[in-house]
């Protein structure tokens, strides 16, 4: 491609994700600095006034500081249950790719389904309930775990296979246990899976709303998804606060996002070569 | 159904009641959990309660939860019943809905609680199973009817309809004027059935036994010519181009705003839409008044009614009599003193003692004479059966779009009556 | 429910390994923690749902009725018209995903300016919450006051009603699926083309290949792994689509938008759980009938390579 035709294109490319996924993000960002009777107008214009602390305060403070209960409840929630996915699912991908057995054909059927059926609902509760872990961020936990672990492992398992053998075998004749060659060789070297695995799953659960609407009632559990579901109708005519609300609860994706930024790629890379 | 009150408490000042009813009550202790559904009004005037309540015992704790309404509060409320993880107090619909979360074995019968004596029968009824009555009133009765932009009726010289003639002339007359005639919100899917459930007094008038038909499967809408004529009604209007142009996108929140500011001449809405103006365009309270549905012909002019929502204590409640004397609080002249303070008059109270206040916004003035002696009123279906199709805000929405025809509608919603029943076991489906 | 031993299986002892004189390096119990969590959790709740399926279920107590919910939900109305969107849906999305995933990628892979930029860009809609799209596309689509709309008045257009007309509000939502979901279909894809050895595009340039032919012959062939990941992830995202239909038609207006995901949550709401419970089972054997050939289909040709 010539110098002048890449510039060319870039430009046009620069012009159209502007428009398509910048602008949006622009609408929201505008709304949350409005006022409310400007916000009601709902149109692309700059705020006449800065309105955005008040706000940020307003939606911060509304039903009891519950957005600062819900950002707590949520970080615990995504922190803990994507680092047992991190491990649970390197462990299962590691052995699955490295050793064949007959099972191993039941176990991916499992892991398929595990993305094809949807969850049934009111019979989970009742589990929960009998274990005591509903309306717990215990059980919200393992439930994110358990609905997460397939994807996870299917990335885990392709990477794994990109690994050279020879890595963990030396390791394992000079006598380590299968669990200090997985922690110390096999984990460390499947890092950037683990990279892809911890932004998008981290995202994926953070975001999530469905779940624990069901799982986790309660005020004292609310999650930032819930916060900004029930403040939807509650800020029904107020859309400088729901898009306050909105920004808001995306800023720790976003932080996630920068952090890993760079990393993201590579751990796809061997995910996607093998399928 | 409701008697206009001249007891003395009317005179008396919230500030009386608090103070008699606190020398007479003990003070309770303790944490108190309330889930509520999440309109404006309902927390608004929960935490009204709340605050009362807790000034009145200040050694009770009270965390109040919200959850969405409609469908979804439904099913969180029925979930949470199951597990055993609701809240010492909660509210939710009377009637039909009320009969789909299994009282008998989910709630505490509130039968002989002493605030019972005070509450009309006529509430009782539609919070009762098997003998027991298990809820206690926390809003004033409804209307179903049209809310109307006082403003543009004067400027254009308009009668308040009595028929479905003269109403549908007014809209032709609004219309020439340049101006909307009728309101719709199909965002809130919910706001589309209030042509069909609004227009069941007129039903009633007609077919007197249409509720115990409709209920044994010997009656259906879509061939009983007095039932159909609400899914016809819509039809006419849709089809007549009476709509905001917005109608599709429209929200209850934006029609409650247009019916008030006059953006809109007509809104078929329950009453509980005046707390709403109340709170979001208090300067326009006085430009709404309200009229029932008309029917074909004007000696026959009455209302359709709602009994308002109800505060139920589950069996399983953490402190139940801390939870039956919350309620009982609210269900108290005392409680509807509070909530007339919070969100304003919308309505006749189910408390015997409950007074609305002198100035009244002029929709609750014009919903109270088909209260009073020589008005007619009528319960709407949901309270007279326990059958009620869950896909009818959507065929009608059909209906205002103009994809689908009244009578295909009322066959449609005939079939989805069904699974309703054979879901409640009833006789005959 | 005792179904827990389903995944157990990995829990037993590793066949003896004849040449090896030390256990297995690669442990079954490995596969335990994971095991625990997902039979409990997903697989026991699942199989317990499929007894369930074939009651009247009122959360409180069940009675049997046989196939009767079965019956009952293909007799649903909107059933048939449920079908149809699920699939269109899935197609609409999945295909403009690979479509547009591949587009986006290959710029990206290339010298084109900005790319920094145009990557974070991309992403950006991942990160935002299904809640969140949907409220900020549900303002933006508004018939009248949408900013869409708006701008499109501007030059004279009359904009549609996205999400107000039947005929188009099924394509709308799927629109913005796309919006929030085409960047990871990109990083798959960038993944992807970033394997491919750079011999390949040498030895066609010396062929004097244009670029199109490069696309067609190189890149396209050898990414298909990359296809395979993102056409299977998107399509059956794309089957068990609800969040963001929920968020911004609630499947209509009236009927118009809905997916059998839609149609099993609203019986769920409406209190119909057995017929719920059933209409899951009948989405995961769509589901399985659909995706199945299409996951063998895309694995036989990958065999061929």
């Amino acid at each position: 491609m010539t110098r002048r035709a890449s510039i060319l294109g870039g430009a046009a490319a620069i012009a159209t994700t502007f428009v398509v996924f910048v602008i949006p993000f622009i609408f929201i960002v505008l709304m949350a600095f409005k006022d409310r009777q400007q916000s009601a107008l709902r149109d692309f214009s700059w705020p006449t006034g800065f309105h955005l602390w008040e706000n940020v305060a307003e939606v911060v403070k509304t039903r009891n500081w519950m957005m600062i209960t819900a950002f707590i409840n949520s970080t615990i929630i995504t922190v803990v249950s994507v680092t047992l996915l991190v491990i649970f699912a390197a462990m299962v991908g590691y052995v699955l790719a490295r050793r064949k057995t007959r099972w191993n054909g039941l176990i991916e059927f499992l892991i398929l389904a595990g993305l094809m059926v949807p969850p049934a609902v009111v019979p989970t509760i009742w589990l929960l309930q009998g274990l005591k872990l509903f309306g717990t961020l215990h059980g919200m936990i393992l439930i994110e775990v358990a609905y997460n672990l397939p994807f996870s492992i299917i990335l885990y398992r392709a990477f794994v296979a990109t690994i050279p053998r020879d890595l963990d075998e030396a390791a394992i004749i000079d006598g380590a246990r299968p669990l200090d060659v997985f922690f110390r060789i096999v984990l460390p070297l499947l890092w950037p899976v683990t990279v892809t695995n911890i932004v998008v799953q981290s995202v994926g659960i953070f975001n999530d709303f469905t779940n624990p609407l069901y799982y986790l009632p309660g005020n004292a559990n609310a999650t930032v998804q819930l916060t900004l579901y029930n403040f939807q109708s509650q800020f029904s005519t107020a859309y400088n606060l729901l898009f306050t609300n909105i920004l808001l609860i995306t800023i720790p994706p976003l932080l996630v996002f920068l952090f890993f930024n760079r990393q993201i790629v590579a751990g796809m890379t061997a995910g996607a070569v093998k399928g | 159904m409701m008697k206009t009150k001249t007891l003395a408490l009317l005179g008396a000042s919230t500030l009386g009641m608090l103070m008699t009813a606190s020398a007479v009550q003990a003070q309770q202790s303790g944490y108190l959990t309330i889930l509520v559904d999440n309109g404006p009004q309902s927390i608004a005037t929960m935490e009204a309660w709340a605050d009362a309540y807790t000034a009145e015992n200040p050694d009770v704790t009270i965390d109040i939860e919200v959850r969405p309404g409609g469908g979804e509060g439904d099913n969180i409320v029925k979930t949470r019943l199951a597990t055993g993880a609701m809240a010492d107090v909660f509210s939710y619909n009377s009637g039909s809905l009320f009969q789909a979360i299994n009282p008998t074995q989910n709630l505490m019968p509130l039968t002989d609680e002493p605030f019972q004596d005070s509450v009309q029968d006529s509430f009782k009824s539609v919070v009762s199973a098997d003998g027991e009555v298990y809820g206690a009133p926390f809003a004033p009765a409804m209307g179903g009817g049209i809310l109307y932009n006082i403003p543009i009726y004067e400027e254009l010289g308009l009668e308040v309809p009595k028929t479905w003639d003269e109403f549908m002339a007014n809209n032709e007359a609004i219309k020439q004027a340049g101006k909307v005639p009728v309101i719709q919100t199909y965002a809130d899917t919910w706001t589309s059935q209030l042509f069909v459930l609004s227009d069941f007094f007129n039903v009633l008038a007609e077919e007197p036994d249409f509720a115990e038909k409709f209920t044994a499967n010997e009656a259906k809408f879509a061939t009983t010519p007095a039932a159909l004529r609400g899914f016809e009604k819509l039809e006419e209007v849709a089809e007549a181009d009476y709509f905001n142009a917005d109608f599709g996108a429209a929200s209850y929140a934006d029609g409650v705003r247009m019916v008030a500011t006059g953006e809109g001449a007509h809104y078929p809405m329950l009453t509980f839409a005046i707390g709403a103006i109340a709170e979001t365009t208090p300067d326009h309270l006085d430009h709404v008044g309200f009229f029932a549905q008309p029917g074909d012909s004007a000696e026959s002019n009455g209302l359709t009614t709602w009994m308002p929502d109800s505060l139920y204590v589950p069996k399983n409640a953490a402190s139940p009599e801390l939870a039956k004397d919350f309620v009982a609080f609210v269900a108290s002249p005392e409680g509807c003193a509070v909530r007339n303070e919070a969100v304003g008059a919308t309505g006749p109270y189910m408390v015997a003692g409950c007074e609305l206040p002198d100035d009244v916004p002029p929709a609750v003035s014009d919903m109270m004479p088909y209260f009073q002696e020589g008005g007619q009123n009528a319960p709407a279906l949901e309270f007279l059966s326990p059958v009620k199709g869950p896909a009818l805000e959507q065929i009608l929405v059909e209906v205002g779009t103009g994809s689908r025809s009244a009578e295909d509608a009322a066959a449609l919603y005939d079939e989805d009556v069904r699974k309703q029943a054979q879901q409640l076991g009833l006789e005959g489906w | 429910m005792s179904v827990s031993v389903s995944a157990a299986p990995a829990v037993s002892p590793a066949p003896p390994a004849p040449r090896l004189t030390r256990r297995s390096p690669y442990p079954g119990w490995f596969f335990t923690p994971a095991a625990i969590v997902y039979s409990v959790l997903f697989l026991a709740p699942t199989f317990a749902s499929l007894y369930f399926s074939l009651t009247r279920w009122t959360l409180f107590d069940s009675e049997f009725i046989g196939f009767e919910n079965f019956a009952q939900f293909f007799r649903e109305p909107f059933l048939i018209k449920g079908l149809i969107n699920t699939v269109i849906y899935a197609v609409v999305t999945s295909g403009l995903k690979v479509v547009l995933g591949l587009l986006l990628a290959v710029m990206l892979t290339s010298q084109i300016v900005a790319r920094g930029y145009l990557r974070s860009v991309v992403f950006f809609p991942v990160l935002v919450s299904t809640v969140g799209v949907g409220i900020t596309f549900t303002v933006l689509m508004h018939p009248t006051q949408g900013m869409i709309n708006e701008t499109l008045a501007m030059f004279g257009i009359a904009g549609p009603g996205w999400l107000t007309d039947p005929n188009l509000a099924l394509y709308s939502v799927a629109l913005v699926d796309v919006w929030k979901g085409v960047g990871l279909a990109t990083v798959i894809y960038i993944a992807g083309l970033v394997v491919i050895p750079r011999d390949y595009y040498e030895a066609a340039r010396i062929d004097g290949a244009t670029p199109w032919q490069n696309f067609w012959y190189v890149t396209l062939p050898l990414c298909r792994p990359a296809t395979s990941t993102v056409i299977t992830l998107s399509f059956i995202g794309g089957l068990r689509t609800f969040d963001l239909i929920w968020a911004m038609t609630k499947g209509g207006p009236g009927f118009a938008s809905d997916t059998i995901a839609s149609v099993i949550y609203k019986q769920y709401q409406a209190g119909f759980y057995g017929l719920s419970t059933a209409g899951n089972v009948v989405l995961f054997i769509l589901i399985a009938l659909l995706v199945v050939p299409l996951t063998m289909i895309l694995n036989r040709k990958q065999g061929h390579e």
